[in-house]
């Protein structure tokens, strides 16, 4: 039953019920539409169309109804013709070939007696005209750009801009025309001509240029809207035609752009909209706005930036969200090009990241990364942790990359750096690039006098939270390298430290393994790191059997990664000759490989102690406080580190005495080579007898010795590909010859690499060397052990030193040398900074 | 430029919908139900009233129980836009004498024919409304 007319057929569908009776009626209407069209009947069309529209409103099948609205454009009645162009407004787009159909009613129309009529032709052809009909019809659309009704101009400049948006090529129809428009005192005529101009300045230069000499036109314009007072017309709030306005502003600014000249010109104008426009209401902040961006695109002066800037300042504390949006918005485009300007507002800005809004929040985010500097990063960083804490989840990915970059390029200290990463991972653990992760373990790595801080830290962390993933890795992986420190140090509960047990730390490692938020990874993590803690020398046999046992319970796995760790760890423990070689501390991750004579236990100069942070002690400006112990020389080789150890550190604590046995030395820190390969407990035998069994057995084992094929190396690596330097004579006196050579990489600016040599002049060779070295205290050094702590006349012994400067620093050495020669004893100490300077690279 | 502009009510039933750029019909349903879930639940005091759609932003602003929104490009001055919007709501307001949404329901041709004598061709076309509301009384009267 069909309805007779739209009003009846709204009202039954607004009384349906359900969805499913709404789409009966609909399809039953449809029908009966669609046999009303094919009898052809002309009167009944209207009305069929009009509700055909409504339906098609509902978002059901229309289209079928195109041809019926054609034939109601061909109507001679003005209601009919109306409709029509409506329907085909509704049901057609440009990319419909039935279009084609459509350009010879709109040619018609255009050129039809009735205004509006011509009206109706030109709207339809502004919102649909395809490429093609562009083509078609141009012509009549330049016609019309000149006709005396302002209705029919306007719309035809619109026109004009559909044509050339669709076929740019034809804009030199329209410029004489355009100029014209310009200079039309209707409003609405002069508002739709700047609209077509800047669509074709935007789109050519030529136009650009064409347009140039309009700029004094539109000056004017913009001052007598600017100092007319209320004209009722087109008043919005007080501001005449706020519209018009925007867009004069817009067009000035493509004038402006790269254009020193006419920007000296528009500056005046500009300052006086920016100045006198009420801020009060939304009108005139759009005004404001569009004033601002033109300014800040131009070549404007300083003073007229300034007051750009302050004005999105002033909108950054206004009330109105939507003013605030636009202020963020903005900032982010200028503050690379005005940091300065920007950074004034910081405040503000951060207040920002508390706002309801997300797109607010977000924009204050994007520009408050922008703003961190040298001077503020603390207080951002600080800002941005507190926000971290509330943020939203989609932020926390970006946040916890970009707090982490910043801290790292602007760190003022070692400390700070990696408070404020553990802060991230504590809040956010979850979400954190394996990049940052990696990065923080290297960080840690090479910051020995922090690492009894940082791993206490962490343990605490994770005894509190086993759920942030990147939390967790991070902790696990530390626990597991530092176990000893942790154990030795114990951990920092509050003010006092407490002592960690092993089993303390294999209870919680072995939490993270059965809590439901372990992954693969982290359980992995955990295999790695407990096999670790079984081979030093403070974990205790009932402990070491339980961590087997853990082992043993992984290895039928069904995750494969996992189940091969664990078998490969569990055989490892039945290897007792190697797994305390295998399982030694990493050397700190380098970014390149080649480092000279680095075997695994690359070790810090300094102790792990409680000494504080400063455990590069500055001998430089240092009274010898312990004196240089006579005894050294008795000492073999491996006592080298430990007693320069004791030597920094004796200056703070009670040092053990400078002669205790090193092998009863409990600080694996600064553990020989020797202990390396042997078993802890066994006295170390004579070095090279130690040495070479432990290869022997590798190699056999196949697989990781990879890892050791640098062990040679403690010999100095001549085939290093870094680009090396001649020696440097520090020492010649005594009949002991020392060169230091130093060796830079341009990858890496700031670390240099010294082999010194040792020889002897005569024929008597030098016994017990014990060679000593400190750096300043901005600089760190880490030694190696000597190859031979006897010089025999003829050969030649080394021992690498490392030391990381900043970049541009000069290296300089205060050496200490003590040795027997001939049963007399001899010590030395001498300064040394005879490298060229630029050896650490450029200061930057 | 002014990609497409919808009238929603709360429910998120379209009552005008009007498209500047070429979609299809199946992307002119998910982008109605798109926009609808985007601007519906924001909280009117406390958040803006622009939103980031695909490419474009979308300016909206709420009127009793009706989203006016226009999608525009993501370089244009959106304040500017939502003055825009009031306009065309105070042109509706003062041609149907203190509009309701079933006065758009019912009258749905002519709220499209207002809409062409404000916007056109994804423009601000007039910003008279005495001017576009003579207009409409001229046609009117020719019916």
């Amino acid at each position: 039953m069909p309805y007779h007319n739209l009003k009846a057929l709204i009202k039954a569908i607004r009384a349906c019920k359900t969805f499913a009776d709404e789409r009966s009626l609909i399809v039953s209407e449809s029908a009966a539409i669609r046999a009303s069209f094919r009898a052809e009947d002309s009167f009944t069309r209207h009305n069929n169309i009009a509700k055909l529209l409504y339906i098609q409103m509902l978002g059901y099948p229309a289209q079928w109804g195109q041809i019926e609205c054609l034939k109601l454009v061909a109507s001679p009645r003005f209601a009919d013709k109306r409709l029509g162009y409506l329907g085909i407004m509704l049901l057609l787009d440009e990319s419909q070939e039935v279009l084609t159909l459509v350009t010879n009613s709109l040619k018609n129309d255009m050129n039809h007696s009735n205004m509006y009529a011509v009206g109706l032709a030109l709207c339809t052809f502004a919102n649909i005209a395809s490429e093609e009909m562009a083509r078609d019809l141009c012509n009549e659309v330049e016609k019309l750009l000149g006709s005396s009704n302002t209705y029919v101009r306007k719309k035809a400049a619109l026109c004009a801009l559909r044509v050339v948006r669709k076929v740019p090529d034809l804009h030199d129809h329209f410029t004489e025309k355009a100029k014209a428009l310009l200079n039309d005192r209707n409003h609405g005529v002069l508002l739709s001509g700047i609209t077509l101009v800047i669509e074709m300045c935007q789109q050519t230069e030529e136009c650009l240029d064409e347009f140039r000499p309009m700029l004094p036109l539109l000056v004017r314009h913009l001052k007598s809207l600017v100092t007319t007072g209320y004209s009722p017309e087109h008043d919005v709030a007080g501001i005449t035609d706020p519209f018009l306005q925007v867009k004069i502003i817009r067009m000035l600014r493509l004038l402006g752009r790269n254009d020193a000249q006419a920007s000296e010109k528009m500056n005046d104008i500009l300052a006086q909209v920016a100045t006198n426009t009420d801020s009060s209401k939304n009108v005139g902040n759009s005004i404001l706005y569009e004033a601002v961006l033109a300014i800040l695109d131009i070549e404007a002066d300083s003073g007229l930036r300034v007051m750009a800037i302050n004005i999105l300042g002033k909108f950054l504390s206004n009330r109105d969200n939507n003013i605030r949006y636009v202020a963020l918005h903005t900032l982010n485009k200028v503050v690379t090009m005005d940091t300065n300007a920007v950074q004034r507002h910081r405040s503000i800005v951060l207040d920002c990241l508390r706002d309801g809004d997300i797109s607010i929040r977000r924009r204050a985010l994007e520009l408050s990364y922008a703003l961190i500097n040298e001077s503020n990063v603390k207080d951002m960083i600080r800002e941005l942790l507190a926000f971290l804490a509330v943020a939203d989840n989609e932020f926390k990915l970006g946040m916890t990359t970009q707090i982490c970059l910043a801290a790292e390029r602007l760190a003022p200290n070692k400390r700070w750096h990696i408070d404020t990463v553990l802060r991230v991972l504590k809040l956010a653990g979850d979400y954190v690039r394996e990049e940052i992760l990696s990065a923080f373990v290297r960080l840690v790595c090479h910051t020995p006098e922090l690492q009894s801080y940082t791993v206490s830290k962490l343990f605490m962390a994770l005894k509190e939270d086993v759920s942030q993933e990147s939390l967790t890795l991070a902790a696990v992986w530390i626990i597991g390298e530092f176990s000893t420190t942790l154990m030795e140090q114990g951990v920092y509960d509050g003010n006092e430290s407490r002592p960690v047990t092993d089993t303390e730390v294999v209870d919680l490692l072995e939490t993270v393994l059965h809590t439901p938020y372990a992954t693969p990874v982290s359980r992995q993590f955990v295999l790695a790191s407990i096999t670790k803690i079984s081979s030093r020398a403070r974990t205790t046999e009932p402990v070491r059997q339980r961590i087997a046992g853990i082992l043993e319970s992984y290895e039928t796995n069904l995750d494969l990664e996992i189940q091969q760790r664990a078998v490969e760890f569990a055989a490892l423990f039945g290897q007792t000759g190697i797994r305390a070689g295998v399982l030694e501390e990493m050397p700190p991750p380098e970014v390149r490989s080649t480092v000279v004579g680095v075997v695994s236990e690359n070790k810090p100069v300094g102790p792990t102690a409680p000494a504080k942070d400063s455990t590069l002690v500055d001998l430089m400006g240092d009274e010898p406080a312990v004196a240089a112990p006579g005894g050294a020389s008795a000492i073999p080789a491996q006592a080298n580190e430990d007693l320069l150890a004791q030597i920094f550190g004796g200056s703070t604590s009670s040092a053990p005495p400078a002669t205790t046995t090193p092998a009863g030395n409990s600080k694996a820190s600064v553990n020989d080579i020797l202990g390396l390969f042997g078993s802890t407990s066994v006295a170390p035998a004579a070095p090279a007898p130690a040495m070479s069994s432990p290869f022997d057995a590798l190699g056999s084992s196949g697989g990781s010795a990879s890892l050791f094929s640098t062990a040679p190396a403690t010999q100095p690596a001549r085939a290093a590909p870094a680009q090396k330097s001649p020696g440097y004579v520090a020492y010649d006196k005594n009949s002991l010859k020392i060169t230091l050579n130093p060796q830079v990489s341009a990858q890496r600016p700031g670390v240099v690499l010294i082999t010194a040599r040792f020889e002897v002049a005569g024929s008597v060779p030098a016994q017990g060397v014990n060679f000593q070295a400190a750096v300043p205290k901005t600089q760190q050094m880490q030694m190696q052990p000597m190859s031979n702590t006897d010089v025999q006349p003829g050969a030649t012994e080394t021992q690498a030193l490392k030391i990381v400067a900043p970049p541009g620093a000069n290296i300089r050495l205060r050496l200490r040398v003590g040795f027997t020669m001939g049963g007399q004893t001899i010590q030395d100490q001498v300064d040394f900074n005879g490298f060229p300077p630029g050896l650490t690279g450029s200061a930057s | 430029m002014i990609r497409f502009i919808l009238v929603q009510n709360r429910q998120g039933k379209t009552r005008l919908s009007k498209w500047y750029a070429p979609f299809d019909d199946d992307e002119k349903v998910r982008i109605r139900g798109e926009v609808h879930r985007l601007i519906a639940p924001r909280d009117q005091k406390h958040q803006s009233n622009f939103v980031e759609y695909r490419n474009y932003k979308v300016v909206y602003r709420r009127y009793a129980g009706l989203f006016f929104c226009l999608c525009v490009d993501s370089n244009d001055n959106e304040l500017a836009y939502l003055e825009a919007i009031h306009l065309f709501v105070e042109v509706l307001d003062s041609f149907f004498e203190n509009v309701c949404e079933l006065d758009l329901v019912f009258n749905f041709y002519k709220v499209y024919a207002i809409l062409d004598e404000v916007f056109l061709a994804g423009e601000i076309e007039e910003t008279s409304k005495e001017v576009v509301l003579a207009r409409l009384e001229e046609l009117e009267k020719l019916e």
